[in-house]
């Protein structure tokens, strides 16, 4: 197929798609605010119902913490695939491991980079265990915390080196923590059928609004999740980082 | 509010049509993250702060941070390829 034709295909291709596209447009609700019967049951509902203050995680992790399960576990499967296939090679170059705890960079971090990363670490951190924990107070949850946490152990590398995210971060720990997230979530699920009721009902004393123990399993689901998500964030850089820079050690 | 709304509404186009039209491997999750970081600021303005919160991580340090690392791999694999072929040529 020649340019010109290839170039004619994609423009009538894409001029289709424009007229759909517009077609669905003219049909779509404005800007801010939005008018959703879901939404506005859930905002009305979740304060007297629940004792929370935030309705995402209201959302996420009572009303539909079903849903939240699956997205843990897509999350949990694609690290334990993506570290099964980095293992394959990682293994053939496992006696070069020793040269890789030699800082082994092409530009070592500047002494300014350095000094910000080890006065980040500390605020990002609790930053992170906040976010975790007044999931269902204010914005924010398992997952966003989670993430931030792991991005303390990211940026331990980008100011350091590899060699010392290695001596900080316990591979045997993070695992560790990823199976008891994941197994944790499932945990808290079950423990709804001692009261003989449905798999993830909120069946704990929901405390009172705007403390820490409010929203009954909630506080708890959103500990196992930023467990499973931080862990799972660290062990895909841990893998991705010894594959990469054991091979820079050994050239 | 909504010449913000507009505003970063434009920003996004901007930013996502670059990555579209940057070509450098190298480059491209660099302008990736900035688009992951304009996305972020969209959400804070249509009033997802959730959302925000876990895009910026995601879309604007965890997503280009492992594109470059799987980058960094495959020259690396390939390099060990190089190698290996040089070896079986000298045998």
């Amino acid at each position: 197929m020649s340019h010109a034709w290839r170039v004619t295909v994609f423009l009538a291709g894409a001029a289709g798609i424009a007229v759909l596209f517009a077609l669905v447009c003219r049909t779509l609700p404005g800007p801010l605010p939005v008018r959703n019967r879901y939404a506005e049951a859930i905002n009305s509902r979740v304060y007297a119902q629940r004792n929370v203050t935030d309705a995402v995680s209201a959302v996420n992790f009572d009303y539909r913490g079903f849903d939240t399960i699956g997205e843990e576990f897509i999350l949990f499967v694609s690290v334990l695939g993506s570290i099964s296939l980095l293992r394959i090679t990682s293994e053939r170059t496992e006696g070069l491991l020793a040269d890789a705890a030699e800082p082994s960079r092409d530009v070592p971090a500047s002494d300014a980079i350095s000094l910000w990363v080890l006065v980040m670490i500390a605020p990002k951190v609790l930053f992170g265990i906040y976010i975790v924990t007044h999931g269902q107070l204010t914005p924010g949850g398992g997952f966003q915390g989670g993430v931030i946490l792991a991005s303390a152990a990211l940026i331990l590398y980008v100011g350091e080196s590899f060699a010392v995210f290695r001596k900080v971060v316990s591979w045997r720990l993070v695992e560790l923590a990823e199976a008891a997230g994941a197994g944790g979530f499932l945990l808290i699920g079950m423990i709804a059928w001692f009261w003989g009721k449905p798999f993830l009902t909120n069946v704990l004393p929901l405390g009172k609004t705007h403390e820490l123990t409010s929203g009954g399993t909630m506080p708890l689901i959103s500990l196992a999740t930023g467990l499973e998500v931080m862990a799972g964030f660290v062990l895909l850089l841990f893998a991705f980082l010894q594959e990469t820079l054991t091979v820079r050690g050994e050239e | 509010m909504i010449f913000l709304q507009l505003g970063i509404l434009l920003c996004v186009l901007i930013a996502g049509t670059t990555v579209v039209f940057t070509r450098g491997l190298a480059s491209q999750p660099v302008v990736v993250s900035v688009f992951g970081l304009m996305l972020a600021l969209m959400f804070v303005v249509f009033q997802a702060p959730d959302v925000a919160l876990s895009q910026i991580v995601v879309g604007a340090v965890g997503l280009p941070l492992i594109v470059l690392l799987a980058l960094a791999k495959l020259r690396r694999d390939a390099q060990l390829l190089h190698r290996q072929q040089d070896e079986d040529e000298t045998k």
